[in-house]
């Protein structure tokens, strides 16, 4: 139990800090790099929640894919322009900035629901034993069967929301097939 | 008796060690086998038949000097070389070379000759790929030139391409096999069929292995797919700007990857360290040998082939290889779930 309480304060650590530079730091790069640091260390904490299927999906997906891309968009755009403008509080800042606000709020708020959900579930589970096949959910054929089964119509429509985009994307960078 | 932790680092040192030497064998051949096919010598002044060549090759690249251009970022442009050799070395970890073993006696009970058995062994080199990619991108970026960009741009987006024809025929494997963990997939493999074709999956998914290899070509950059270093373009693309030690990784890196895109066709594909005549603990003389061939068969394309345009190699692999290992897939799964494995 020590060393495992260790490892989350540890990576914890690292992916705090790292989602602080990436806010507060002013090269757009940086901000990039270290927001793959941060995506890193909440995979080593899947690993240590016995969950390496999450852990290295999450390195595939995000840090492997999705931040490729913020990656090219950031050197091919040169960013650096709207980070002086976001440096002076420009006028083209005040919306996006209200915006992000906003959005900060209805993020805390959903954590604050999802953890109380959380702590109650965690005393159901000290009442009833912990709960057994853990471990079996977080396995490939686990995570498969609970998809294709519990949740195959979630997972369906996430497929037909990633479809639609995909198409949208085409039609709008493609005007002319 | 020896404890099994230090047995454990044992392995992980061999393994580091014969990473290196892999590399340097690889250098030496692929110039010996480039002579051979072009009627040259090749290097022969350097110790035997030319053998120490790599080691005055590394001498050399360690006693240059360390450039950095004008405007370069100081921090990335150190960073970049780094991240593409800790991870070239990072994805063999998860290869297995060799059956269980005591190490002859000893250890008290088996090990397997693998740094690290994982049981989603098939990903965890799927991720080490995909973090290997920023290595490129940001050596092309932070070099501040345009070549070392258009290379680096090149690299990835030829990556990404290949990676899901790779991941595809990959998974039809898996499908086969019925598992993650790559020790699973070669022990699938062991026995033989009517008593003479060993179990190998290249004979139950040939397109798969013939898909597995192109992409496999791909994703290491080379010809007749090393576009990121095509030189009448991009004169050697994401490193253009980098010299000595830092060159040297990125080459070391080129190379590991090779010799790991082997490794893991012959786990996959071949049979690993199945083979006949030879008993089990000496397996791993039959995975050298597997590895071998494919490697002197890398060289042998990169020396006869000319290279593709970089339009020609796009449409290949999205309108060609991505829809053959989908089909491939799709009738793997079919084929597995009729005859119930």
């Amino acid at each position: 139990m020590g060393t495992e309480l260790l490892l989350f304060y540890l990576f914890g650590g690292v992916a705090v800090a790292a989602s602080l530079l990436v806010v507060l730091g002013r090269n757009p790069m940086h901000s990039v790099l270290l927001l793959i640091v941060s995506f890193a260390a909440l995979a080593a904490l899947y690993i240590t929640l016995d969950s390496p299927f999450a852990a290295v999906i999450q390195i595939i997906i995000y840090a492997g894919a999705i931040m490729v891309l913020f990656l090219f968009v950031v050197m091919l755009l040169n960013a650096h322009k709207e980070d002086e403008d976001v440096a002076a509080g420009g006028p083209a800042m005040k919306k996006p900035l209200y915006m992000g606000a906003a959005l900060a709020v209805v993020l805390a708020a959903e954590l604050v629901w999802a953890l109380l959900r959380a702590a109650r579930a965690q005393d159901d589970l000290l009442i009833g034993g912990a709960s057994p096949d853990a471990a079996a959910i977080g396995s490939v054929r686990g995570l498969g069967q609970l998809l294709f089964t519990d949740y195959a119509f979630a997972f369906e429509v996430t497929s037909i929301l990633i479809i639609v985009a995909m198409v949208g994307a085409v039609v709008l960078a493609k005007r002319e097939l | 008796m020896i404890p099994l932790y230090i047995a454990q680092f044992g392995i992980i040192l061999a393994v580091f060690g014969l990473l290196l030497v892999a590399a340097a064998i690889m250098v030496y051949s692929e110039r010996k086998v480039a002579a051979l096919i072009q009627q040259r010598y090749g290097p022969y002044l350097v110790g035997p038949k030319g053998m120490l060549q790599p080691i005055a090759d590394v001498i050399k690249l360690i006693f240059k000097e360390t450039l950095r251009p004008k405007g370069a970022d100081r921090i990335l442009f150190m960073l970049a070389p780094l991240i593409s050799a800790t991870a070239a070395f990072t994805a063999f970890a998860v290869v297995p070379f060799g059956a269980e073993t005591d190490l002859f006696g000893l250890i008290d009970h088996k090990i397997s000759l693998q740094v690290a058995d994982v049981n989603v062994a098939v990903l965890v080199l799927f991720a080490v790929t995909s973090v290997s990619l920023y290595g490129i991108v940001l050596a092309g970026w932070s070099s501040n030139s345009k070549y070392s960009l258009f290379g680096a741009l090149r690299s990835a987006s030829q990556m990404i391409s290949y990676e899901l024809s790779y991941g595809l025929s990959l998974a039809s494997v898996l499908v086969v096999a019925n598992s993650l963990s790559l020790t699973d997939v070669v022990n699938a493999q062991s026995g033989n069929w009517f008593g003479f074709i060993p179990r190998w999956f290249v004979f139950l998914q040939p397109v798969g292995f013939v898909i597995f290899m192109i992409a496999g070509v791909a994703e290491t950059n080379r010809s007749p797919f090393d576009f990121p270093e095509a030189e009448q373009e991009l004169v050697a693309g994401y490193h253009t700007e980098y010299s000595s030690t830092p060159f040297m990784m990125f080459f070391l890196a080129e190379y590991i990857n090779m010799v790991t895109a082997a490794a893991v066709a012959t786990d996959l594909f071949l049979g690993g360290w199945h083979g006949p005549w030879l008993p089990v603990y000496l397996g791993w003389i039959w995975f050298l040998v597997k590895i071998g061939a494919i490697l002197f068969f890398y060289i042998w394309m990169r020396w006869t082939l000319p290279r593709l345009r970089y339009d020609q190699l796009m449409t290949f692999g999205w309108k060609v290889l991505l829809p053959l290992a989908a089909l491939n897939l799709i009738v793997t799964a079919a084929g597995v779930i009729y005859f119930g494995n």
